[in-house]
């Protein structure tokens, strides 16, 4: 494997010479966990070790929950209180499920604008960021399964809303539709494959992680300076990093429990706050809900969604420009999957040579101004599709592809960046120098 | 770290202020101070009793509550009622068997009979699937500062009536400040039950009874489950600290080499 010069591990004893020659596993583990590791790595490199704990407390809680669920109309809903009910720690197990995947979505956001900030989806970690937006997508996927399954009235109606959109493909869209569904309706057949495929896409997400994490072991971990770490020697790189463990995994761990101590606190005292109210009702053909509204995790996207109706000009010349093909409802979808596609391109769309957004002073205005688009969406999204709603979800969902396609290229060409340190190794002796300066009094020596 | 100590205080403290009392802005539903708000809030078995009671003498009538199991009547952090009283409950309803298919009256593994009106909702859940308090602008701040407010809506809904009527299509409606032109009937009245335990029936108290109750047999669990948070907390919180202070250990070493390079200036 490529990557920063480091120790190897050496087989000592013949029982452990033996393994190594047939099965390099014990190696494979040490060279994961010993990885160098830039020393200056912020609190924001946290949620990599965030992430992976969800998906492992996702698939264990709701392994135990599967065992005690029925996916069936009539039976769903009854199931899951008797969960709730009858089930030895099944309310806790449920509400860590419920809770557990909104910290995963609250994790993979700030994750991915980190990513965004330090600029670490640029070469050569552009196949690091692709699988990541694979994860994200497959992410979405699963939760809106998963949300499915209590079939509540959010469940059956969020179902509707979101498999109609396949309805709005031109031609194909119904046929489609129908053949997703397993019926002309959300039905038994719907509620059937959702709990199934529910099941699957975690382990498919478990193997994308595994891939994720080779492809940044081989180019190593970006940094907040973006500077790369020096490979010339092993002595060169000892300078820029630390080894994974212990500095790392205690350091995460730390971070984890901190987070563990909220998520938690969530969990016992107020598990409901983010949930919506309207899923403790059955599921309801007939009785449509007033407001229809996606978990808080997908309300950036299904603002943008919504926001194109037909008196939208680019709708109405997408209209003209096809024969009327494309209508609102589709040309939402398209902004929909759009919004999500840039974000995959932004290695290619980002042309500045600089790195980290830390020496950019005007990405880093542009930068902030997309974190509050994104809150303003999410706000957008849970508001009813009317009035101003309507035009503020508008304004965001413009910022948000003029961000990736115009702003990002264009920032490479204009701006001037600052210079960044040299090495990994002078930003991180500069920064806990300076902090040692300003504070702690242990650090005098004789001066 | 103290500091952090004191933070996880105060958010609890602020959290237990559930109850407070506040103005205008959500309607017409009052923030009504039950005792199982906040964190530190827990079922009072008393008025879980008296809620049952409002439950079984009026609001049975009509209404079901299919999703719970008679036996819970006598579970710990609930009505609590002892083995006796809850097999007594239990054959004042009967059932169909399944095996047999006559009818006998009920055992405490029996569930609740559902609703006796078709148009009546099942209210195993009501007090999770309604909300009392939202915004501002739609920010969830009043639900995290108040609850959701289920309960409070259920008992601001039984107290709402105006006294007006409305017949529409021939049906009669009455006119409730929380609910807008209701179906029901308004099912409360001064002494409308007679309390066990000697509390005066007045409207205000037997809502609120009845909406405590509903709460929990909406979140039956709710006692153990802030146990099982205060535990988590608790453990986690000795978790950060030696994490924390373990974390600090380890990189003095490597923090110490690099003050030593750092220019002074």
């Amino acid at each position: 494997m490529a990557g920063i010069p480091h120790d190897h591990y050496e087989p000592k004893s013949g029982g452990e010479k033996w393994l190594h020659s047939r099965l390099p596993i014990v190696g494979l583990m040490y060279d994961t966990i010993m990885i160098p590791t830039p020393k200056n790595l912020n609190w924001m490199w946290i949620w990599g070790i965030v992430l992976t704990f969800c998906l492992v407390l996702q698939i264990v809680t709701g392994i135990v929950l599967a065992m005690h669920y029925t996916p069936h109309v009539d039976m769903a809903f009854a199931s899951v209180e008797h969960i709730m009910r009858n089930v030895n720690g099944g309310h806790m197990l449920r509400y860590l499920h419920q809770n557990g995947a909104m910290l995963f979505f609250a994790a993979v956001y700030l994750h991915i604008f980190r990513g965004l900030y330090y600029g670490s989806y640029k070469a050569p970690r552009e196949i690091t960021w692709i699988i990541g937006m694979l994860i994200y997508l497959l992410m979405m996927a699963t939760a809106f399964m998963g949300y499915v399954l209590p079939w509540g009235q959010m469940s059956f109606w969020g179902a509707t809303v979101i498999t109609g959109l396949f309805g709005a493909i031109p031609g194909i869209g119904e046929a489609l539709q129908t053949w997703l569904l397993g019926g002309p309706s959300v039905d038994n057949a719907t509620l059937n494959r959702f709990f199934s495929l529910h099941y699957l896409l975690p382990f498919v997400i478990a193997a994308l992680v595994a891939v994720h994490i080779w492809a940044f072991h081989t180019t190593g971990n970006n940094n907040p300076t973006g500077v790369e770490v020096r490979r010339t020697s092993k002595e060169e790189a000892a300078k820029d990093t630390l080894p994974f463990w212990p500095y790392f995994v205690i350091k995460d761990l730390f971070a984890l429990a901190l987070i563990m101590l909220v998520f938690f606190a969530i969990v016992g005292f107020m598990p409901n706050y983010l949930g919506h109210p309207d899923n403790y009702i059955e599921a309801n053909p007939l009785v449509t809900p007033s407001h229809i509204v996606p978990e808080w995790y997908f309300l950036p996207f299904y603002a943008i969604l919504r926001a194109f109706t037909s008196d939208v000009w680019v709708v109405q010349l997408a209209s003209f420009v096809t024969f009327g093909l494309v209508n609102a409802t589709f040309f939402g979808v398209l902004a929909m999957f759009a919004s999500i596609f840039v974000m995959a391109l932004v290695p290619w769309l980002d042309t500045s040579s600089v790195r980290s957004g830390r020496y950019r002073p005007m990405f880093k205005w542009w930068f902030w101004l997309l974190v509050v688009d994104f809150f303003v969406l999410m706000w957008a999204g849970a508001m009813p599709a009317e009035g101003i709603y309507t035009n503020i979800a508008l304004l965001g969902t413009a910022y948000w592809f003029a961000y990736f396609l115009i702003i990002l290229p264009l920032l490479g060409v204009i701006e001037k960046p600052q210079p960044a340190p040299a090495t990994i190794e002078e930003d991180f002796n500069a920064h806990v120098g300076k902090s040692a300066s300003a504070g702690a009094p242990q650090a005098t020596p004789a001066e | 770290m103290i500091r952090k100590l004191t933070l996880n205080a105060l958010t609890a403290l602020v959290l237990s202020t559930g109850a407070v009392q506040a103005a205008g802005e959500t309607g017409d539903v009052t923030d009504y101070a039950f005792p199982f708000e906040g964190p530190f809030g827990s079922y009072d078995r008393n008025q879980l009793q008296r809620g049952l009671q409002v439950f079984t003498e009026v609001c049975s009538a009509c209404h079901g509550l299919q999703y719970v199991p008679i036996r819970t009547l006598g579970d710990e952090g609930g009505p609590a009622l002892p083995a006796d009283q809850v097999r007594a409950y239990a054959e004042r309803f009967e059932i169909e068997d399944p095996e047999t298919g006559d009818f006998r009256p009920r055992v405490p593994t029996d569930h609740f009979p559902e609703s006796g009106l078709e148009t009546a909702p099942d209210l195993s859940l009501m007090a999770k699937s309604r909300v009392g308090f939202s915004g501002p602008y739609g920010l969830g701040i009043n639900q995290l500062f108040r609850g959701i407010g289920g309960p409070e809506y259920i008992a601001s809904l039984l107290t709402g009536y105006t006294g007006e009527e409305v017949e529409e299509a021939g049906t009669l409606y009455y006119e409730n400040e929380v609910f807008g032109l209701i179906a029901m009937a308004p099912p409360l009245w001064e002494g409308a039950v007679e309390y066990a335990d000697g509390t005066p029936a007045t409207e205000e108290q037997m809502a609120q009874d009845v909406a405590a109750f509903l709460m929990w047999t909406a979140e039956p669990k709710m006692n153990a489950r802030k146990q099982a948070g205060f535990t988590a907390v608790l453990f986690l919180t000795v978790l950060t600290v030696l994490l924390y202070l373990t974390n600090k250990r380890i990189w003095a070493p490597v923090k110490q080499r690099a003050k030593g390079k750092y220019p002074a200036e």
